[in-house]
């Protein structure tokens, strides 16, 4: 959750040759400073900000109407899921061009399982997973022990799953699902308690949410002090702590005050803590951003590339199911077209969210941030009266200008 | 005529945080070699770059004068134009193309219409083949075929096709052996009788010494002095190399090696690893036995050094027993404390307490992009995590602890690793397999291409390691510094173990014999050196 913020606090450099000035540290040059060390990220969220707030102005106020807010939500949800396992492949230096092919076929599978074979809709989505979870295998095997660069395996892995997929269906969409399985995208947490004109499950997830966010903040800035590191000025902790409870308020006040938190949402959240989580304090996230960042010097140190590759993959071909999962679940139908260009999208909102091209750095909640981006700007275009063809001149403009403003801000960094 | 061919006045050069260069001023007389010396760090590197454009005219302040004319370069090929090049210590040439499509390129010699006139280009590479001294190979010979001495002398080539006037050398010898290093030295005195004046960076006080006629001296971004080297060209030299090293650090440098400090634990004397009869195939080319039947042992509190040419097999011989990291495996088997060991896989050996720290920093050691603590934790996570997981404070502590004893000098433990200077890279490097707490640790090349400050401080780190009983192979070029501090020191020639002198009975003399003792003359090198003497 707090990805972006923690420990990039301020670590100060010795100002070299500064009188006793106490001014020149105030509280706004610190907060430069912490938006500057992470300048992609800060500078995406600034933007996405920036963006909801201008289409805000533009659709006189409809953009951040709670049924909006949720269907932004509902509309991008497998392309956020696939945002951030592409995330971990890309940080790793790799790539997969296979998710959209592979999303479509494990959707697939799991309409074929429930609808053709009168499955139970957890038992379908199970295998729905394990099939990704082979597939992602699969290819890592080929790239990870072979040694074919991962571009071409999954450039064949998506020419692959998208016949099979077409042979699976035979060509044909299958629906309707039970219930369950359609709550998957479309759902609600249930209403409970009594009646406020909030959903109250919500609100309490919120709160719950405030307090856990702001106990890890604490308990950080304690470990920092017992372990006799220098610790960031306590008015700099409280803002960061009174900016992130209200954020955390703001959203989940806005979801409560329409139907709730969807299913999805919970789905999503969950991963981008999990996989953050392992990223950021895991050995193997470690391991991960080691061998993207010089390869043969992790080697050298003992990092096991191959397997650590083979995670990366099957973590990746799980989250592809999931996302089919989600997509079919959402259309309400396995369709053969499913899935067309998620791959492309996937890998714009790693890049939009600050992965770079030969692997290393990243996060996964910058590929979320990055995702949401596009998202917001799709809605918002199409709120607006934007057609499809000039949003996606525009969406290939914000790209290269996200990517080019970062390459310039580290061209700047360097000279 | 003018006094200088080139006049730099009063260069400063900022970067973010940092005064690069602090108002330096140097000239050189035409027709002479000129000598820059400092520490890593002391601006050596920034002023070529601002000399030949790199950082263009604007971005610093100061002039520059080149023949009598304020120039002012907004990129390499305008000082290119004015007869200004500048090599590389990374050598720039593109592996896969050809001695001639290199020589020319960009500089393609072509008619009307961008057309290459090949024969043009043929013809003008082997003159300048010629020139260079590089006789023994074709024009249309691919670069990536040459060793690293011949490329040197391809870029050269590639320097005098631009009708160079002042030719920029950065420390030119430092991948190259003896023989060719001598070979280049000789060339650029060729030059300087040609009328080209020469600037030559250099770690090596000796070469200075050999072949400058004068040496400005640079320290934290100064100038510090220009010293004359000789009165005239073919003189003996006037400097001595403390006088050098006095300005380059400005106090005395009275302990330049430690005095070995002995370990006295329980394990002292014993033998700790032993390799027995280990040869290696080339990966490239299978015939060849890159390392061929070698067999040491290195003992608790022992600094064994390992002597050879470029090309006699010592970084594979390393590479390959660590983790079978480089190369074909033929046979050899390796022993820890007598019981016999597979090194089969890095993490094997690394399990077994053996630590290579490589030669090539920025290609095996360290994940440029992320920072200090990070790279010092790769090799042992497991120390700093619990249950898969990392504790980042108590990372960032031992980092802290790193930094405060190898003394890596840097604002803070989150610095991105390539921003440091190569000194403290290498401690960087060091550190991380210090914590890694092995008991063998295979340093190569551990002090190749940094200042002399830093070298006597991993010189004291080498030390106090062999002190607290690890046993350590010390793979170096430079013979002083083996001499200096190992307590045997085995030479390799060819892939071949030709001999291991204890620290009483070694010498230059006696170590330089054996490095160049080859069975059979002939296949022997990359570079072939051995077998011409």
């Amino acid at each position: 959750m707090s990805q972006a913020t923690l420990g990039k606090s301020t670590s100060e450099r010795p100002e070299g040759g500064g009188g006793p000035s106490g001014g020149a540290r105030s509280l706004a040059g610190q907060l430069l400073r912490a938006v500057r060390t992470n300048m992609r990220q800060s500078g995406m969220l600034i933007a996405l900000v920036l963006l909801l707030g201008m289409f805000q102005i533009w659709t006189g106020g409809d953009v951040l109407l709670p049924r909006n807010i949720t269907n932004v939500i509902l509309q991008n949800s497998y392309i956020l899921i696939l945002a951030i396992g592409m995330m971990v492949v890309i940080i790793n230096g790799h790539i997969d061009l296979s998710v959209g092919s592979l999303a479509a076929f494990s959707g697939g599978v799991a309409a074929v399982l429930m609808v053709d074979h009168d499955m139970s809709w957890q038992l379908a989505l199970a295998i729905s997973l394990l099939v990704g979870a082979a597939v992602g295998a699969w290819q890592g095997f080929w790239i990870a022990y072979i040694g074919i660069p991962s571009f071409i395996v999954t450039l064949a892995g998506m020419l692959l799953f998208r016949g099979a997929t077409q042979l699976l269906l035979d060509g044909q969409s299958k629906s309707p699902f039970p219930g369950g399985f359609q709550d998957i995208a479309q759902g609600y947490l249930p209403e409970v308690g009594p009646d406020t004109n909030y959903h109250n499950l919500t609100v309490l997830i919120g709160l719950v949410l405030c307090a856990v966010v702001v106990f890890f903040q604490w308990r950080s800035r304690q470990q920092q002090r017992a372990y006799e590191l220098e610790v960031s000025p306590f008015n700099l902790f409280a803002l960061k702590c009174l900016a992130l409870v209200a954020a955390i308020l703001a959203f989940t006040l806005t979801l409560a005050s329409y139907r709730g938190v969807p299913v999805v949402l919970l789905i999503l959240g969950g991963l981008l803590v999990v996989v953050g989580f392992v990223m950021r304090h895991a050995v193997v996230g470690r391991h991960v951003y080691a061998l993207g960042g010089n390869r043969a010097a992790a080697q050298l140190s003992g990092v096991k590339d191959r397997r650590v590759t083979m995670v990366v993959f099957i973590n990746m071909g799980v989250l592809a199911a999931l996302a089919g999962c989600v997509y079919a679940a959402r259309l309400n139908a396995g369709t053969p077209g499913a899935g067309n260009l998620f791959e492309l999208e996937a890998i714009a909102a790693a890049f939009i969210g600050g992965a770079s091209m030969s692997g290393g750095v990243g996060t996964v909640l910058g590929a979320v941030i990055g995702g949401l981006v596009l998202g917001v700007l799709n809605n918002g275009m199409s709120l607006v009266g934007v057609g499809p063809d000039w949003q996606q001149v525009i969406k290939g403009l914000v790209l290269l200008a996200a990517v080019g403003f970062d390459v310039w801000n580290k061209r700047r960094a360097a000279t | 005529m003018e006094r200088h061919v080139l006049e730099m006045r009063g260069i400063s050069k900022s970067f973010p945080g940092v005064k690069a260069l602090d108002g330096v001023s140097m000239a050189v007389r035409p027709g002479e070699v000129h000598a820059v010396c400092g520490e890593n760090g002391a601006g050596k590197s920034t002023l070529m770059k601002v000399l030949s454009g790199v950082h263009p005219h604007g971005s610093y302040e100061g002039d520059i004068l080149f023949e009598g004319e304020p120039c002012a370069f907004k990129d390499i090929r305008a000082s290119e134009e004015r007869g200004i090049v500048i090599i590389h210590q990374e050598l720039a040439l593109v592996p896969q193309l050809s001695i001639a499509e290199n020589v020319f390129l960009g500089n393609e010699r072509a008619g009307r219409g961008g057309i290459i006139s090949w024969s043009t280009t043929l013809m003008e590479t082997e003159r300048l083949m010629k020139r260079v001294g590089l006789t023994d190979e074709r024009p249309q010979t691919r670069v990536s075929e040459l060793g690293v001495g011949k490329q040197q002398l391809v870029e050269i080539a590639k320097a005098l096709a631009k009708r160079v006037k002042l030719l920029i050398l950065d420390e030119p010898t430092a991948a190259l052996n003896d023989e060719d290093s001598r070979k280049l030295l000789g060339l650029i005195a060729e030059f300087r009788d040609q009328g080209i004046s020469c600037i030559l960076i250099s770690h090596k006080l000796n070469e200075i010494r050999q072949i400058a006629d004068q040496v400005t001296i640079l320290r934290d971004g100064r100038t510090i002095e220009t010293l004359p080297v000789r009165p005239s060209p073919g003189a003996p030299p006037e400097v001595s190399e403390d006088r050098l090293i006095q300005g380059m650090v400005g106090r005395e440098l009275d302990q330049y090696f430690p005095e070995r400090t002995p370990y006295r634990g329980e394990q002292a004397g014993q033998v700790a690893l032993s390799v027995v009869d280990w040869t290696v195939r080339h990966p490239a080319d299978q015939q060849r036995r890159a390392v061929d039947s070698v067999s040491f042992e290195v003992r608790h509190g022992e600094i064994l050094g390992i002597a050879g040419l470029m090309g006699a097999g010592r970084t594979e011989l390393a590479m390959s027993l660590f983790g079978r990291s480089w190369g074909r495996y033929e046979r050899g088997r390796v022993y820890l404390h007598g019981k016999e060991i597979s090194t089969r896989t890095v993490s094997q050996a690394v399990g077994h307490g053996i630590a290579y720290v490589t030669e090539d920093r920025k290609t095996f050691g360290l994940n440029l992009i992320d920072n200090i603590s990070r790279n010092i934790s790769l090799a042992a996570l497991p120390r700093v995590a619990r249950r898969g997981l990392v504790d980042e404070h108590a990372e960032r502590q031992v980092a802290e602890r790193f930094r405060t004893s190898m003394n890596i000098k840097t604002p803070t433990v989150f610095e991105q690793t390539g921003r440091l200077s190569g000194g403290n890279q290498q401690k960087v490097v060091l550190s991380r397999w210090i914590y890694a707490e092995p008991e063998i640790l295979i340093l190569d090349e551990p002090t190749r291409g940094i200042d002399v400050g830093a070298k006597s401080e991993i010189y004291t780190v080498i030390d106090q390691l062999a002190a607290q009983g690890k046993a350590v192979v010390f793979i170096s070029s430079e013979l002083s510094e083996l001499l200096g501090l190992c307590d045997r020191i085995a030479t390799m020639a060819a892939g071949r173990l030709t001999g291991v002198l204890d620290r009483a009975e070694a010498t230059q003399e006696a170590l330089m014999r054996l490095m160049t003792r080859t069975q059979t003359g002939k296949d022997t090198t990359d570079d072939g050196t051995t077998g011409e003497r």
